[in-house]
């Protein structure tokens, strides 16, 4: 398999304090990839770094064999699509609103054609709407379309977020603790969803703290800590390298 | 005659001028947190630069409405591109630093604007020929002029398709998106600068058109006009609810017809010691009271939509 996304020495800095360093992995293309790692040890901030949102201090990604662009939207249009860890839906939008926000960067009518060739924009605007009420569909949450989405339920806005990174048409899909909150029910639920969303051919960039879940769905996992890649390989090989087991369980129990 | 009916209509009429201006106000503010202080100067542009393309065509020949038309299809480009360029030049690179500092960018590309016109179009008090019929048309005791009737038709048009732009298409969907997480819609592929930059264009062609229909209706101008009245259309944007596009309408709405009303009936109620000439007193008095009892204004309460 080819690498979708290569990280080459990624590093970034607050201040004088290093968040992250010399970070070097390839994901390769279809894969369901895990990041982990102990609370700060900086999985957020890479996903920041990869979506745009921080500028590398070093290094720097390779998507699909050129580099990434610096801009977030731009990133987006790329194919990189992401969730948050705390949930950022545009809360007095509808679920169907925000999904349709999503198939923003794949469509083009603006002022112009809102104003001089309104047949144009409204055959768009029903092609948007189609589509955003399918990937509601196919997240399980199509019965709540016209919902102001802050009225959702806890699992149910994460489903939208998942359905909303989707209308972008992502090749890599970047989920940020997705299980966070979730029931062991709703966690099964979501290992259903995600490889579901793989076998339409996304890959799957997965930060997540429910170990079993990374275990169980990823094909690889790469382990943060302390900002530094420490062990990076199949679940099965990193589950037993003594550093991982050290950084998770303290000292002790890896000695 | 019926003063109160003759009041509210004439409210009317200045009130949906200040809420074609309050919403190039109110939309900023909704999208970066801005009150964008130079807007009024936008207006006061599109004001003379109609009235110069008036001038320049009256004398050929050309009047009545299909010379208004001409005048603000003159006006409309001009403002959009100097509300494209103060954003570009005065706005942008002070996006990420303290709310302070584009604020007082704001003021001071007010302050350019007014004497960059007073070059242009000299200090002194600009007419406007006569081009539009006097017709008048009677109702229910009260008159109401053909300017009036098409400034409130033209102002009625554009706010219900500002509402159909933001509410029903893809360009008003990532401004609302836009305006309630910036760095989210951007992660979703909203191109976030671009979004802005066309909330400028859109603001900025509302207030050609105010300022035409302001021309066309007082027929008078100078480069100070757009002082006065941002201020009064950034009181009825606070009335009704900075942020929100009803707000606006309803605030410019409501403020021009307090302000007739206040103006018709201050010198009865105060046996002549206050007259119609403190009707601009009453714009702010509003503003005070809103800020004491209702400071979100209006329809500002949370939830609604903004852009």
């Amino acid at each position: 398999m080819s690498a979708l996304l290569r990280a080459t020495g990624v590093g970034k800095r607050f201040g004088g304090l290093s968040a992250l360093g010399e970070v070097s992995f390839s994901i390769p293309q279809g894969a369901i990839y895990g990041l982990i790692g102990p609370n700060g040890a900086g999985k957020t901030t890479f996903f920041n770094l990869l979506t745009g949102i921080y500028t590398p201090d070093e290094g720097g990604f390779e998507f699909d064999g050129a580099p990434l662009p610096g801009a977030p939207h731009a990133v987006c249009a790329r194919g990189i699509a992401r969730t948050f860890q705390n949930i950022r839906l545009f809360a007095s939008m509808t679920a169907l609103e925000n999904v349709m926000v999503g198939r923003h960067v794949r469509t083009r009518a603006g002022l112009f054609s809102a104003i001089f060739r309104p047949g144009s924009e409204r055959a768009e605007e029903r092609a948007i709407r189609a589509r955003a009420l399918e990937l509601l569909d196919f997240v399980g949450i199509a019965h709540r379309a016209q919902e102001v989405s802050r009225h959702l339920s806890y699992g149910d806005q994460r489903r939208l977020e998942v359905a909303r990174a989707l209308a972008t048409e992502p090749r890599l899909l970047a989920l940020d603790e997705p299980a966070a909150g979730m029931n062991s029910t709703e966690t099964a639920a979501l290992g259903v969803l995600l490889q579901k969303i793989r076998a339409k051919g996304v890959t799957i960039l997965l930060i997540e703290h429910d170990v079993k879940l990374v275990m169980g769905l990823c094909d690889r996992v790469a382990v943060l800590e302390y900002g530094r890649l420490i062990a990076e390989g199949p679940p099965e090989q990193v589950q037993h390298d003594p550093r991982v087991i050290e950084a998770y369980l303290g000292a002790e129990a890896g000695a | 005659m019926d003063i109160f009916l003759q009041q509210v209509i004439n409210g009317l009429v200045q009130g949906s001028i200040y809420a074609l201006v309050a919403l190039g106000y109110t939309m900023v503010y909704g999208i970066i947190e801005l009150v964008n202080f130079a807007h009024g100067e936008v207006v006061m542009v599109g004001a003379l630069v109609s009235l110069s393309v008036i001038e320049r065509l009256v004398s050929r020949g050309y009047t009545g409405w299909p010379l208004i038309v001409i005048s603000v299809l003159v006006a409309i480009p001009t403002c959009i591109a100097l509300g494209l360029g103060i954003e570009r030049v005065a706005y942008r690179p002070l996006r990420r630093a303290p709310r302070l500092a584009p604020l007082i960018s704001a003021i001071g590309v007010s302050i350019a604007l007014q004497q960059i016109a007073a070059l242009i179009w000299g200090r002194n008090y600009l007419h406007y020929p006569d081009i539009l019929p006097k017709t008048q048309y009677l109702i229910g005791g009260a008159v109401i002029s053909q300017v009036q009737v098409v400034i409130l038709l033209s102002a009625a048009v554009l706010m219900a398709a500002l509402w159909v732009l933001v509410q029903r298409t893809r360009l008003g969907r990532a401004m609302r998106a836009t305006a309630q997480n910036p760095a989210v819609a951007g992660l979703m592929g909203v191109d976030v600068n671009r979004i802005i930059a066309t909330t400028f264009v859109v603001g900025s062609a509302l207030a050609a058109v105010a300022g035409t229909l302001i021309g066309a209706y007082y027929q008078v101008g100078n480069h100070t006009m757009g002082f006065l009245l941002g201020l009064k259309a950034f009181t009825a944007a606070v009335l009704g609810g900075i942020g929100s596009l009803g707000g606006a309408m309803a605030g410019g709405l409501l403020l021009g017809v307090i302000e007739n009303l206040g103006a018709g009936y201050m010198g009865k109620l105060t046996d002549g010691a206050v007259g119609s000439n403190y009707s601009d007193v009453f714009a702010f008095l509003m503003l005070v009271l809103v800020l004491i009892f209702r400071p979100s204004g209006l329809l500002g309460e949370r939830g609604v939509e903004k852009v």
